[in-house]
């Protein structure tokens, strides 16, 4: 079924606020008003979205320490997230775990991850749970080109392969592994077609395009619901920032990129312009809708920064708490 | 009636049969632990009771074990993950360590964070340097994890399924030399609490802590030391993480003496933990300094009687016990 006006709009809402989100958030890291760093998705919106908007309400994911795009793009709370990435005592986890360590239960959003390549597991293992309960849902799992190298994704996709669990492994392949491109990673760059080793469908897809994401994750997704088992979805896109935050202000911190390379992207290939033109085609939006749609955004980004900026520090005794299960629990 | 006897790898078995019949969220997932009913025999039947829906012979990957236990647990499940041997649990580690046990912080103290990872621990039988260590002080060193070792069949049945229901994820480790070791085990439901010591034999002349492999070689230490006229008191602490201090200063501030006995290597192991605690808590209790028996740092040779020469023995808890207690 084709997607119609209303959802395609409303995945453009949530490409464009995850853009004000992440370049808010930057903002702040210059200023200081974020603990640590942070890894922001600038670039790779399309791969958040259009995997997300395959789901169902239901359905888990699992995703990685560049996380702020899949939350937002699963609909968790903005304002919970921003507050969370700032250390806030009104954020997901209190301000202790930070922008590496999201979660929102509501949403099924099982959490982020500060170990590259740790979820693939954890999303083969909801995958269990979900077929030894039959509850019929599915997981997501998020992972990039760099954690495809690690021991994890080969024990993970196999294990998957072998006990036939419904998760979808989807490969944001944006291109670097902090500083290492991904054609120096891989001796062969097509992290897709590992799928046919393991025993299950890979697929490689433009991850510029919400659309084309979209669809593969959305077959795969019926696919595992149908007990198909698990499938492998790699879509290529770019991360137009740096590795972190915290990197990109550091001096040289960004110089590894071949000269002109992100320039390129930005202007012919950036997920948001690509759909923008698209939803014009289609004669869904006019420039002046674009331009009001991107101001609401904006204010998203606005308010929640509000409520994050004056919520409390958490109190001292947190610190203590959540190490193990409060006495008396079963 | 005399009690029922069993073998350790059989109060594993069935502890874990026990558990999966209670508990629709529990299951067992490992290399080897169904068909062929676990290396070591510890999970001998309960393939053949529950079959492979809730028992799961998995390929050669203990990262994926873990993690795949992990996000079950997450999603509601409750399993028991076996690593075959602890040695093998370096492969897993962070899995163990970065993922499990900071899970529930790291997730706003989501509730579902309940598994435990089984495996056969320490030496003895001639395996060699990969397959004989002991690494409970590694778990011990991290918080949101708890770390039990229990030495006998009673203890390991009745701590298993305590280890089951914990909301907490556990640590299980098994001393592979002690599958083989029969005991009195009741037909009847029983359950022991984690985090309790045990007392396995009273005495007033020198406090003995000891695990594992030790305990047993401790019990018969501490009998041949009665027939010498020194009456040594055995406490089993069972748990490590959370370990009970309390019935430890309390049977030292009656002996006034304490040794640590455990297999595991001598540098950094629970034993200085324990001393650590002891002098900081019951200092003026001691009439002797707190000495440790264990293996020395070196690594696990096969042949046997080099191996029997670098584990601690018996003999060597006698002579320990003797040169603070003349």
């Amino acid at each position: 079924m084709p997607l119609t006006k209303e959802a395609l709009l409303n995945m453009y809402r949530r490409m464009l606020t995850i853009r004000h989100f992440e370049e808010g958030i930057t903002e702040f890291s210059r200023q200081g008003l974020v603990p640590g760093t942070g890894h922001v998705s600038i670039g790779e919106e399309a791969v958040a979205v259009g995997s997300c908007s395959a789901l169902g309400d239901k359905d888990y994911i699992i995703s990685t320490h560049r996380a702020h795009g899949h939350l937002l793009a699963r609909g968790a709370d903005i304002n919970v997230i921003l507050a969370e990435v700032l250390g806030k005592a009104t954020g997901c986890t209190g301000g202790k775990g930070g922008s590496m360590h999201l979660s929102d239960f509501s949403r099924q959003i099982l959490g982020t991850n500060g170990i590259v390549g740790a979820g693939i597991n954890i999303a083969g293992g909801v995958g269990l749970a979900i077929k030894m309960r039959q509850t019929g849902q599915i997981c997501l799992g998020f992972f990039g080109d760099g954690a495809a190298n690690r021991g994890t994704f080969h024990e993970g996709l196999n294990m998957a392969a072998v006990l036939q669990v419904p998760t979808v492994f989807v490969c944001t392949n944006n291109q670097y592994g902090l500083s290492m491109p991904q054609c120096k990673a891989c001796g062969n760059i097509d992290i897709s077609a590992r799928a046919n080793g393991y025993g299950m469908p890979g697929y490689r897809v433009d991850g510029t395009d919400v659309i084309a994401v979209y669809e593969a994750v959305k077959s795969a997704v019926d696919r595992a619901r149908d007990g198909e088992g698990p499938s492998l979805i790699e879509a290529v896109s770019y991360r137009l920032r740096g590795h972190s935050m915290r990197m990109d202000q550091m001096p040289g911190g960004s110089d590894y990129r071949p000269n002109g390379e992100v320039e390129d992207w930005a202007e012919n290939k950036d997920p948001l312009k690509i759909f923008r033109s698209k939803l014009k085609e289609l004669g869904y939006i006019n420039e002046k809708e674009a331009e009001q749609l991107d101001a609401e955004c904006r204010q998203l980004f606005e308010s929640a920064a509000d409520f994050a900026l004056n919520s409390p520090e958490p109190e001292p005794e947190t610190a203590f708490t959540w190490i193990y299960a409060p006495e008396g629990v079963k | 009636m005399p009690e029922r006897q069993i073998s350790y790898r059989e109060a594993v078995a069935e502890a874990i049969k026990e558990e999966i019949a209670r508990d629709d969220r529990v299951f067992l997932m490992g290399e080897d632990v169904g068909v062929l009913g676990g290396a070591f025999g510890s999970t001998k039947g309960v393939y053949d009771a529950f079959g492979g829906e809730r028992v799961l012979d998995t390929p050669i990957s203990e990262t994926a074990i873990v993690g795949y236990a992990l996000g079950a647990a997450m999603a509601g499940m409750r399993p028991i993950a076996e690593i075959m041997r602890v040695d093998w649990m370096t492969i897993c580690m962070d899995e163990i360590v970065n993922q499990t046990a900071k899970m529930r912080f790291l997730s706003g103290g989501h509730p579902d964070v309940a598994l435990v990872i089984r495996a056969a621990a320490e030496g003895g039988i001639g395996l060699g340097g990969q397959h004989s260590q002991s690494f409970e002080a590694w778990f011990v060193h991290i918080p949101g994890l708890k770390v039990v070792m229990p030495s006998t069949p009673y203890d390991v049945k009745g701590l298993l399924k305590s280890a089951v229901r914990d909301p907490n994820p556990v640590i299980f480790l098994e001393p592979g030399v002690l599958y083989g070791v029969s005991g009195p085990v009741p037909e009847e439901e029983y359950v022991i609490p984690l985090g309790k010591a045990e007392v396995k034999r009273e005495g007033k002349d020198i406090t003995i802590v000891a695990w594992g492999t030790l305990l047993p070689k401790t019990l018969n230490a501490a009998q041949t030391l009665a027939n010498e006229g020194i009456e040594a008191e055995v406490v089993d602490p069972r748990t490590l993480r959370p370990l009970d201090i309390d019935t430890i200063i309390d049977s030292v501030k009656k002996t006034g003496r304490l040794i640590i006995a455990h297999e595991a290597m001598k540098t950094g192991g629970v034993g200085a933990e324990i001393a650590a605690l002891v002098q900081e808590r019951a200092f003026d209790h001691l009439d002797a300094p707190i000495k440790r028996v264990a293996t020395p740092d070196v690594i696990i040779p096969v042949n046997r009687s080099l191996e029997r020469l670098v584990l601690p023995q018996e003999d060597t808890v006698v002579e320990a016990v003797k040169s603070i207690c003349s």
